[in-house]
Formats: structure tokens, sequence, C-alpha cells
């Protein structure tokens, strides 16, 4: 019962098995555990941002969809305006087609009424003749009495 | 002496057989020059066994999906890295390893104790073997190997983080400052040597303890079948405390071990 070589022997085979279990075990897991403990924690941050994100992105897309119905209303008010005039610009066209048409209409009723009495007044000329030259006869000579005809046409 | 009857199996007497458990197969002329073989097979066997262990689940390992074994080692790492984080002030690459071996050799040539104490012995007897103590750490040699070699390490760090001078100063101005100068040096010397006497006695006492309690225990059925039944139950029970023991031994180990490295990390306070 006392301490013997073995204690050399013990020492060196302590200084190897500490050697050994720090090159083969303890640095490659406490090098993975931390690995894993960094890749966990990225993740976790990572899922966050993800999260963090989305929300950004949520109200981005709500900005975006109030942006473009304001947008839609002011076209479609614009739209509307612009119909609107449209319409007023046409009716007023229209109208003034309607006014010159009326006019060109008038203009010409007139003249068809002028071409009318012309064309009734010479007839009745000749009717007059006729007539006349029937009732007198041989009497009344167109020539002779040509004043007065065209005097009497005249009159009506 | 009435347990002195005879162990009739053997021819021993009590006496004799206890001394005969206790004896270690050497080889040497005697005095320090002897080497104990079976201290020396058995703990080179364990370290082997770690070593295997330490070797296959090193290059085995994966992070995602963690087997049985690489969670029981993962839990131990990270069991001894957490020791090492609440006492050790800043880091060093060594302590961890040096821990960790502590830790799991001390535990394994404890764990040598809850075999049947007949059982190696015997059958070394039937291959020719006489004597055969199983236990490395009921040696005086191992505990001191392994306290004497963490005590160079407190020298070494002492010096390397407080320079040699600084060493020096410690032990002369410590535990009273500078006008007791004689006391200082006696008082940290004392210090200094109790750390690890204290290591290597402890182990060393708690196991051989609980050596020798087998063997009585196991003495009881030897000497009368009458004391079979007191055999078996005293076994299990002094067994089962003796889980707790084994453990706590090589914990206590591996824990004073970084309080005294991280003491020699300590720059030394002013006085």
């Amino acid at each position: 019962m006392s301490i013997t070589a073995t204690l050399i022997g013990q020492m060196i085979t302590f200084a190897i098995l500490v050697w050994f279990i720090g090159k083969y075990l303890w640095g490659p897991m406490t090098q993975m555990m931390d690995d894993r403990k960094k890749r966990i924690a990225d993740g976790l941050a990572a899922a966050e941002r993800g999260v963090h994100e989305q929300e950004l992105a949520e109200q981005k897309a709500a900005q975006h969809i109030k942006e473009a119905k304001e947008q839609a209303a002011e076209i479609l008010a614009q739209a509307q305006k612009r119909g609107v005039e449209i319409v007023e610009d046409a009716k007023d066209d229209a109208k003034a087609e309607g006014e010159r048409l009326i006019t060109a209409a008038n203009a010409e009723i007139e003249q068809e009424v002028n071409r009318a009495k012309e064309t009734l007044r010479a007839q009745v000329v000749d009717i007059t003749i006729a007539a006349a030259s029937k009732i007198v006869k041989k009497e009344i000579d167109a020539k002779a009495h040509g004043e007065l005809l065209k005097d009497v046409v005249g009159q009506i | 002496m009435s347990s002195s009857t005879a162990n009739e199996a053997n021819g021993l007497t009590s006496v004799e057989y206890i001394q005969h458990h206790l004896h270690n197969n050497s080889i040497g002329e005697g005095g320090f020059w002897v080497l104990n073989l079976d201290t020396l097979i058995y703990s080179w066997l364990l370290a082997g066994v770690l070593m295997y262990i330490a070797y296959t689940m090193g290059k085995k390992m994966t992070p995602d999906t963690p087997s049985g074994g690489q969670n029981v080692l993962e839990a131990i790492v990270e069991f001894v890295q957490q020791q090492i984080r609440d006492i050790f002030p800043g880091s060093n690459p060594l302590i961890g390893p040096l821990a960790l071996t502590i830790f799991m050799w001390v535990f394994l040539m404890n764990a040598m104790d809850l075999i049947p104490v007949d059982l190696l012995p015997e059958l070394g007897q039937l291959v020719g073997i006489h004597y055969m103590k199983v236990v490395p750490t009921t040696d005086l040699s191992t505990t001191f190997a392994l306290a004497l070699s963490v005590f160079a390490l407190i020298i070494y760090y002492n010096i390397k983080i407080k320079g040699p001078i600084g060493y020096i100063k410690m032990f002369l101005f410590h535990p009273f400052g500078k006008y007791l100068i004689p006391v200082n040096i006696l008082m940290t010397a004392i210090e200094e040597i109790a750390k690890p006497v204290s290591l290597g006695l402890r182990l060393f006492g708690n196991m051989f303890a609980g050596e020798l309690i087998f063997m009585l225990i196991a003495l009881l059925g030897a000497t009368s079948l009458l004391g079979l039944g007191p055999q078996i139950a005293l076994g299990t029970v002094w067994a089962i405390f003796h889980i707790l023991v084994i453990s706590l031994q090589a914990f206590i180990f591996m824990l004073l071990t970084i309080v005294y490295l991280g003491m020699a990390h300590q720059e030394i306070d002013e006085h």
C-alpha cells in the first residue's frame, strides 16, 4: 500500500488520454454543438426577420391597393367628366347642325316658292292670254295688248 | 476473532482473504520501483474503452439527428462545459478535455468497484493469476498520478499567468500581507501542497473504503450460511449507495481540478 512507479505509467496514460479525448471528442463535439447553437439562433433570427418582412409586405400591399383604388376612382371621375363633356359637345354640335339644316331647308323652300311663283306667274300669263284670246277672239292682238297683260300679271 | 473462522473454499482466514484482495499483482524489486500490473492493465483497458467511444462518436456524430450514444456524450460534455463556464475565469483550451477526461476515466475506474469483488480475481485464479485488484482508483499510484498531474498544471499555469515573480509574490504576501512573510510562505506552501494531497487521498480513501466494505460484506456469506441473507441484503444496499459514491467522487475530482486551475488563472490580488 504505497505509491510506486505505477504512478508514472498512470501519468503518461492520463496525458495521452487527455490529448486523445481533446482531439477526437471534446474538440469536434464542442465545435459541433457551437455550430448547432449558432444555426438554431440564425434560424430563429431568420424566422423573426421573415415575420417582420411579411408584415412590411402586407403593409406595402395594403398601401398599393389603397393607391390603386384612389387612382381608379380618379380615373372614373375623369372619365365621367369627359363623358359629360362629350355629350354636351355633341348636343351643341347637333343643335348647330340642326339649325344649319333648318336654315338651309328654309332657304331652299323659299327658292322653291319663288320658282313656283315664277312658273305660276308665267302660266297665269299664258292662261290669261289664252282665256282672253278666247273671249275676245281675234280682237286682241298679243302684241298690241302685251303691255296691259304684263301689268295684269304683275298684279297677281 | 469469531469471524476469522475460515474461508474454507480457499483455505484462507478472513484476514488473509482481505489481505489477499488488497495485494496488487506487481513486478519489481520493491520500494518505489514496482509496477502494479493489475492497476495499469485495468486502467488501460478503461482508457481504451474511452478512446474507442471518443473516436467512434467523434467520427459519426451528426448535428441534426443525434443518436442515443451521442445524446449521452453531449449531455456529459455540456455538463462539464457548464461547470467550466460557471467556475473557470477566462478560457483555456486544455481545461475542457482535462475535466472531461478526469470525469469519465475516474468514473469508469470507480465503476469497477460495482463488479462483484470476487468475480474477476476468481477468474484470474483459474488462469493462474494469483493477485488482482480490479479497481485502479483503490491504488494510491493512480489517484496520485491524477492529482500530481493536476498539481503540475496548477504550478505551470500559476507561473504562466502570474509570471515567476508573481508566483513568488503569492508565496510571500498571500494570506496576511507583507509583514508576516515567514508565516505567509508556510501557509501558502501548505495550502498549495494540500491541493494534490487532498485530491489524491479523497478519491483513494473513498474507493478503498468502499472496496473494503464490499469485501467485509462478501465475508459474511463465506463464514456461515446464516450470513448469506445479510450478505445479499447489505451488498445490494451498499452497491446502490456506491453508485452515488463513484459518480460523486468522479465529479468532485473534476470540479476541484477546475477550481484549482481557475485559482491558478486568477491574477494576484494586491495587498
